[in-house]
């Protein structure tokens, strides 16, 4: 642990990596908007899981979270606003949309 | 390094300057949590607008997707020069510091060029933040990360000059550190910004 309280960084490979998985995660749901090769659900779910899977990228090469190498109170912070994030957001929506749907009726 | 660290603030306690970096690393930390937080309210009061288009124009009337790509691209660019710079930091390698900062916070500065020819052109054709709810929460959602970014840029153009003039000093390195932190995370929200608001809405 040095002073910034994350690893020392020694090497740019975790950049790259990063950087390419991104590229790729970027390329595929932009392409498929692009070109509308595939039906409109299919895309929207592809876009999804591709966005899911990039900002978990994201967090492990770009912002270095390891269970191992991150230092526990950081990781509990993160799954804090995550649970919090994921109540107030599903909530939002949830109730929002019921309350469309039920004065569309 | 990693012993010595821990050792003196084992031995210094809690007051010490390694102690200090550490609980402000912590505490920028849950910063950038809450941040996160505000975010995702913006995405939900993006996604609850959606439909109230109040006869305006849709999303896929005003966004244009090769425009979404090139700043898709300059803040992912920008992520991974960052992070050049960061190893560099580590390295003590000075002049390797600045070189990447500098083409960090430029990718930045063109990021904020193609967001601002997009605002600019949407108001010019009546499509501002006062037509419609979607209009709104697409302004407010999508300008508070351009805000985010502009504070960003110009927190990166400060530590230039800090490395420039005071050099790799333990502050320095670890304000470097929390502003990488920031950057990155900014990345994160514009990875939902492209998947929640340009790409479905050009579908």
């Amino acid at each position: 642990m040095d002073v910034s309280g994350l690893p020392v960084e020694r090497s740019i490979r975790p950049y790259l990596i990063g950087l390419g998985l991104a590229l790729i995660l970027t390329a595929i749901p932009f392409a498929l908007v692009a070109t509308g090769a595939l039906a409109r659900g299919t895309t929207l779910v592809i876009i999804a899981i591709a966005a899911i899977i990039q900002i978990l990228v994201h967090l492990g090469f770009f912002l270095h979270i390891g269970f191992r190498s991150t230092p526990r109170e950081n990781l509990i912070a993160l799954a804090f606003a995550g649970v919090l994030i994921f109540f107030m957001v599903g909530g939002t929506l949830w109730i929002m949309f019921d309350l469309y749907y039920r004065m569309m009726v | 390094m990693t012993a010595g660290a821990s050792t003196m603030t084992d031995v210094a306690g809690p007051g010490s300057e390694a102690a200090n970096y550490e609980e402000r690393a912590f505490g920028f930390w849950l910063y950038l949590m809450s941040d996160g937080i505000i975010f995702a309210l913006l995405f939900a009061t993006y996604v609850v607008m959606l439909g109230q288009t109040a006869g305006g124009p849709t999303g896929k009337e005003l966004f244009s997707l090769e425009r979404a790509a090139g700043e898709t691209a300059l803040l992912l660019l920008s992520s991974a020069t960052f992070g050049f710079a960061a190893v560099a930091t580590a390295a003590n390698e000075r002049s390797r510091v600045l070189l990447w900062l500098i083409v960090t916070v430029l990718l930045g500065i063109g990021f904020l060029f193609l967001e601002y020819g997009e605002f600019a052109g949407m108001i010019a054709q009546g499509a501002g933040p006062d037509r419609s709810g979607f209009l709104s929460g697409f302004f407010t959602l999508v300008g508070t990360h351009g805000l985010h970014v502009s504070i960003g840029s110009l927190c990166i153009l400060v530590m230039i000059g800090q490395v420039l003039f005071k050099g790799l000093t333990t502050p320095v390195v670890s304000r470097l550190a929390r502003v990488g932190l920031f950057w990155h995370f900014l990345d994160i929200v514009w990875v939902g910004i492209f998947s929640v608001v340009y790409l479905p809405g050009l579908l």
